[in-house]
């Protein structure tokens, strides 16, 4: 983006050169202040995570109504999921999402580097929970596979509980726990690019946008985690 | 509404001319278009493809009317119709209609009607641009992988279960949606945040208050397109087992999803149009506009509410009589607000002075069109006569009277409209008038036999027909001709005058909004300072019309 | 004038259920009608008498008049609420068939209409019924969508793969109305057509007890060539040598046709018989096997009646 000549422009202007203060090296040119930029990308970013929440939520309605449609499938199904690893990766993102907290707290309060350290660690944590979760993922993924219970045309599941349609309950466990996941992924991705910058000090409390978005978004993650757990592990 | 206000048009005179977006010294050669984040470069780009687009999606038509000139095959066969029209509405729909106005002309005004010097996110902006293209490419590679013979609106069993290239053309649309998406965040932030100083809410010229209102629809409906589309295609990959009946899978449930995007995409191809019109129609009545609130509040009225009527698209599909009686009654609810634009805007036109220039002249014809689009919709919402007209020629004269009549006719009227802005020449009028009539006199003759046709039991999607429809079917055929005539003589006027002189003066039509208080073509960074907000937009009591005015 | 509309606009209506969907249809023309010509005749007003005189020519300022604007939104909206309430009536009043009405299975496939009767008999591409009787369809798809639809009845019902849905008709008149396809499935689709033979109860009688009477006394050769159409062979097979979904019947009696597992067999009577009632038994190469059974939809006659219609066809 081209701030060089920013300044030479707003010369001309005979009125509105609310420019002159110094720029953050952050700074875009189009908006007049940070506080505006600030704003915009929240905005921005809260309505990336509406769009967010629509995308799950058409694999939601689905699988509702696939859930009262062949509903002892649904139930036969959910036997094969392990509460327990659900639970321990619902634990793993619930502190996932305080670490989260934690590290945008520290960003928008540090000056001078007084919260580098805390911020790092934190970001460094969060991470780290969400390798967790993958992990554990990884488990319980294998498991599905070495039983076959697998979604669509591959599911060649043939223990004793077999039930017709029960595919359908697996489509939907690797749909919504796959797409899920990739969100974890990307989270993951979008962490350790925070991490890198805020070891190079980019991040104070003039200038945190990218910590504090970063963090709406992986609320999110964790938000539709927690719906997905009781919705496939628990149903009865 | 508060004391109104005018200063046009006198700051670009007092700075002299600076160079413009087109040929600013500082960027240039092709690669500073492909990675630019000029809002305006982006819009001129995004206008070349959707004309593109345009054109190939209207030799589909042609060919379709072609084939449609005698009862049984002429020059295509059953499947190569099927594709054909499938082609000309899918791209129609997704690669033209949808990103035409708000990608183009909204990325290219809506900025300067804010004072703003870019979008909020003008990476964003540039991502949308390059995933709109690749969505793009996708479609042609469908088209010439295998070709794509579902209809456009993709139902199934019928998509799981054909062969050729369906899941390449859904995975398009689903990236095509992401394109949308991103420009519709990108508008509401910029909205919410990049207006001058002193532009409050109901300062908003009408163009920004209908972009915006496009923009919520986009932001919330394409998601769950997208993800429709990806459980089409694991259906299609992997029998997942949720649309097939085979499987144990509900068909209907895809009807469902796709119209739940698919009617409000509707409103996403109709209220810029509407946003357009409500701009050229004060302007050329030099008039201040009848009705500001009612008109912007309706815009997001129309979006909220367009949300809850998509099961009008399944009357006969099977679904309860109670579902079909609330979506039947949400559907007339919708019809108000529009009825309301369109009364606002002839009052509009009372005691006015009207200058009947091309880009009025294509509002006139907007009204008419849209007025027959919009009130054919009321047959098709009133349950008992659904029943007999779905999925008739009345249902496909309807939508193009909306789509081509309404969305088109009013994106051309925007083109001659900002064209001088745009690319700071003016095009020849006499030709540009001669071309509307065109358009005008050949869109009726295709499309309104097309209701009696329906009507009368002429279902659509048929290559072949029985023998009493053959008069009508010939007179449409003829008048798409006529109508392709009109289009090339606006295409030709238009790119011709690219090749003169840069002659177009800063304000040609007196207009009040900010856009035409910067020079034509504008400067890189939109305004020399930052523009002032004295007054409400459309307020002509102080508005003193520029020498050099046309 | 209104009746020259109604005729322009519907065909003529046949079942009881016809009256009532036109008498809203032309409620609303006359509405379109009449706001069409306010828009278009408001406009055109407008252009021509508040021209523009002079460029710099003073126009009033008027912001807005809140009894207009009020008018012109609980107008339409009252128009539209009768509409509506109509449209539901008459939409509800027909959409359970009366008690008593006799019933008929529809099967739809691509892309032949085949109707059974309550005896067990089964006609494809002609739906026999008497007039004057609540007749009841229960439908049903074996593969995509279809859609029932009798223009001349104002009827059209979705026809579903994996459940029954349902419509019915009280036609008045005699006569021949046709039922195209009208939910899109596929190459076939425009061809899909069956038609409703509505006759009198003494002719629906006669035709429950002795077949078809169009096809009675015809010769075979003749026989087959109708029912070449009204069986829906015509979808798929053509007559002039030109390749459709399946092979042309032209000139192909004593040739031989290679199978796509290898296997060649002379088209003589019995390959044509077996091809008809077991069509996946032998795939012609070059074919896929699409083409559906007509195992117990058809009548020894019929079948008789297409092998010396094929035989013809030089
Ligand atoms: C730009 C796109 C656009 C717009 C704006 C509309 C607007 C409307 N549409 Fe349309 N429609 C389509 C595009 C659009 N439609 C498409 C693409 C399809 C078919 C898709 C497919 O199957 O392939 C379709 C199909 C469609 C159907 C389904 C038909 C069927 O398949 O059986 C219905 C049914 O209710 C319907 C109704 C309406 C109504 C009530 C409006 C209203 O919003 C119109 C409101 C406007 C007015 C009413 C005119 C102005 C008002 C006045 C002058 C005031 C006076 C009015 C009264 C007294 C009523 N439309
Ligand atoms: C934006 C939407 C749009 C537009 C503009 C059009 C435009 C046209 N449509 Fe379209 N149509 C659809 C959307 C659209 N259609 C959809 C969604 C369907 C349903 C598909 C389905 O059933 O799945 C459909 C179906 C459809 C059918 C029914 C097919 C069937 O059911 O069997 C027919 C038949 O007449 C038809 C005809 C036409 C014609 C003649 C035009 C003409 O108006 C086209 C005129 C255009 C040109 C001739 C191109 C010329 C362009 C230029 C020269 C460039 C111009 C450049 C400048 C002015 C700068 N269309
Ligand atoms: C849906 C399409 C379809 C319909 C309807 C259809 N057929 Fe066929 N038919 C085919 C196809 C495809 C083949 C070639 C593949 C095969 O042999 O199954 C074929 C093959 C045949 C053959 C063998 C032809 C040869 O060249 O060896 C005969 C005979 C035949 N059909 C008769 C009929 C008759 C009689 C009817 C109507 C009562 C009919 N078909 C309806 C698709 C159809
Ligand atoms: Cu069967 Cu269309
Ligand atoms: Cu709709």
């Amino acid at each position: 983006m081209s701030q060089a000549h920013e300044a030479s422009l707003t010369e001309h202007g005979g009125h509105g050169d609310d420019h002159a203060h110094d720029h953050h090296p952050f700074h875009q040119h189009h908006f007049a202040t940070m506080e505006q930029q600030f704003d915009a990308s929240k905005i921005g970013m809260w309505l990336f995570l509406a769009t967010e929440i629509l995308l799950f939520g058409g694999l939601f309605v689905g699988f509702g109504i696939m859930q009262s449609k062949h509903s002892a499938a649904f139930i036969a199904g959910h036997h094969h999921l392990d509460w327990q690893m659900g639970a321990l990766n619902t634990c793993f993102l619930l502190i996932s999402s305080f670490t989260m907290v934690m590290a945008v707290w520290a960003a928008s309060n540090n000056r001078n580097g007084n919260k580098q350290g805390i911020l790092v660690t934190n970001l460094l944590l969060t991470l780290g929970f969400a390798g967790g979760f993958m992990v554990v993922k990884y488990f319980e993924y294998s498991h599905k596979i070495h039983d076959g219970l697998l979604p669509g045309k591959f599911f060649h599941y043939t223990g004793p509980d077999l039930v017709p349609n029960m595919f359908v309950f697996f489509s939907f466990y690797f749909m919504m726990t796959g797409l899920h996941g990739f969100h974890v992924l990307g989270g993951m991705g979008a962490i350790t690019y925070l991490i890198i910058r805020s070891l190079k000090g980019d991040y104070t409390s003039d200038y945190f946008t990218p910590v504090d978005l970063i963090g709406l978004y992986w609320h999110l993650v964790d938000l539709i985690w927690i719906y997905l757990f009781p919705l496939l592990y628990l149903i009865s | 509404m508060a004391d109104v206000i005018a200063s046009p048009a006198v700051h670009t005179a007092d700075h002299g001319h600076h160079a413009d977006y087109l040929s600013d010294p500082e960027h240039k050669g092709i690669w500073s278009w492909m990675n630019t984040v000029d809002h305006k470069r982006l819009g001129v780009m995004y206008l070349w493809c959707v004309l593109a687009a345009f054109f190939v999606g209207g030799l589909f038509a042609l060919l379709v009317r072609l084939e449609l000139m005698h009862p049984g095959e002429d020059f295509m066969n059953a499947e190569q119709y099927n594709q054909a029209f499938t082609l000309h509405g899918a791209i129609m729909v997704f690669l033209f209609i949808i990103p035409s106005i708000p990608a183009a002309l909204g990325n290219f005004i809506l900025p300067l009607m804010l004072g703003a010097k870019d979008v909020a996110f003008p990476r964003l902006n540039l991502a949308s641009f390059w995933v709109y293209v690749t969505g793009a490419i996708m479609a042609v590679t469908s088209i010439v992988v295998g070709g794509v013979d579902t209809g456009w609106t993709f139902y199934t069993p019928y998509s799981t279960s054909t062969g050729g290239a369906v899941t390449m053309m859904t995975m398009s649309v689903f990236v095509l949606g992401f394109s949308s998406i991103f420009t519709g965040i990108n508008f509401v932030a910029t909205v919410h945040k990049l207006r001058a100083p002193g532009m409050g809410w109901f300062q908003l010229p009408l163009f920004v208050w209908g972009i915006y209102a496009t923009a919520i629809i986009q932001v919330l409906a394409t998601p769950v397109l997208g993800i429709t589309m990806v459980l089409l295609v694991m259906e299609r990959a992997f029998n997942i087992g949720i649309f097939d009946a085979q499987i144990g899978g509900d068909p209907v449930l895809f009807q469902h999803f796709f119209w739940f995007y698919s009617h409000p995409a509707v409103y996403i191809m109709i209220l810029p149009g509407m946003a357009i019109i409500s701009e050229i129609i004060p302007t050329f009545s030099r008039r201040t506009i009848f009705g500001y609130r009612l008109i912007a509040l309706s815009s997001v009225a129309i979006a909220l509410i367009g949300f809850l009527v998509w099961g009008h698209h399944m009357f006969t599909s099977g679904e309860s009589a109670l579902a079909a009686s609330i979506f039947s009654f949400l559907t007339f609810l919708v019809a108000i607000p529009s009825g309301i634009k369109v009364f606002n805007w002839i009052a509009t036109m009372y005691k006015a002075s009207i200058s009947l220039d091309t880009p009025m002249l294509y509002a006139t014809s907007f009204l008419l069109l849209f007025g027959i689009g919009g009130l054919t919709g009321i047959f098709l919402g009133a349950l008992s006569v659904d029943i007999h007209l779905h999925d008739t020629y009345f249902v496909v004269a309807h939508f193009h009277y909306v789509m081509m009549g309404g969305t088109v006719i009013a994106f051309l009227g925007g083109l001659h409209y900002w064209w001088p802005k745009m690319f700071g020449r003016m095009y020849n009028e006499s030709v540009g008038k001669i071309a509307c009539g065109l358009v005008f006199i050949g869109f009726n003759m295709t499309f309104l036999t097309q209701f009696f046709m329906g009507s009368q039991g002429m279902p659509r999607r048929y290559y072949t027909y029985l023998d009493q429809f053959q008069p009508l079917h010939q007179f449409s055929t003829f008048g798409s001709w006529v109508l392709g005539a009109g289009l090339m003589i606006a295409a030709v006027n238009l790119m011709g005058a690219l090749r003169g002189p840069k002659n177009a003066p800063a304000n040609p039509w007196g207009g009040t909004t900010l856009e035409w208080q910067t020079q034509s073509p504008p400067i890189t960074h939109n305004f020399v300072g930052q523009p002032s907000i004295e007054h409400n937009p459309y307020d002509y009591r102080n508005f003193k019309v520029p020498s050099d005015a046309v | 004038m209104n009746t020259w509309l109604r005729n322009l606009f519907l065909p003529n209506p046949a079942s009881i259920k016809a009256e009532g969907v036109d008498d809203l249809f032309m409620f609303i023309l006359w509405l379109n009608i009449l706001f069409f010509l306010l828009i278009a005749g408001l406009v055109v007003l407008f252009c021509i008498q508040y021209k523009r005189k002079s460029a710099t020519q003073k126009t009033a300022h008027i912001e807005h008049n809140t009894a207009l604007e009020l008018t012109w939104t609980i107008l339409p909206l009252v128009l539209c609420l009768v509409v509506f309430f109509w449209g539901f009536n008459t939409y509800m009043q027909a959409s359970v068939a009366p008690d008593g009405a006799m019933e008929i299975q529809v099967t739809a496939k691509k892309w032949i209409w085949s109707f059974g009767y309550p005896d067990g008999s089964v006609a494809i591409g002609k739906l026999w019924v008497p007039a004057n009787k609540p007749v009841r369809l229960i439908m049903h798809s074996e593969d995509v969508l279809h859609a029932f639809y009798v223009p001349g009845f104002r009827i059209k019902q979705d026809v579903l793969p994996n459940r029954y849905t349902e419509t019915w008709f009280h036609a008045t008149e005699v006569g021949d109305y046709v039922i195209p396809c009208t939910e899109y499935c596929g190459k076939g689709h425009s061809e899909m057509k069956a038609v409703v033979k509505v006759v009198s109860q003494q002719d629906y009688e006669k035709f429950l007890e002795e077949g078809d009477p169009d096809e009675k006394g015809l010769p075979p050769e003749k026989l087959g060539a109708s029912l070449y159409v009204n069986l829906g062979c015509s979808t798929c097979h053509s007559i002039d040598g030109s390749k459709g979904q399946g092979p042309s019947w032209k000139g192909i009696y004593a040739q031989q046709h290679k199978m796509i597992d290898g296997k060649s067999f002379e088209v003589d009577e019995n390959y044509i018989r077996t091809s008809i009632l077991q069509p996946q038994s032998m795939i012609v190469e070059g074919y896929q096997g699409i083409m559906p059974s007509y195992q117990g939809q058809i009548r020894e006659r019929q079948l008789v009646a297409l092998i010396a219609y094929i035989k013809s066809l030089k």
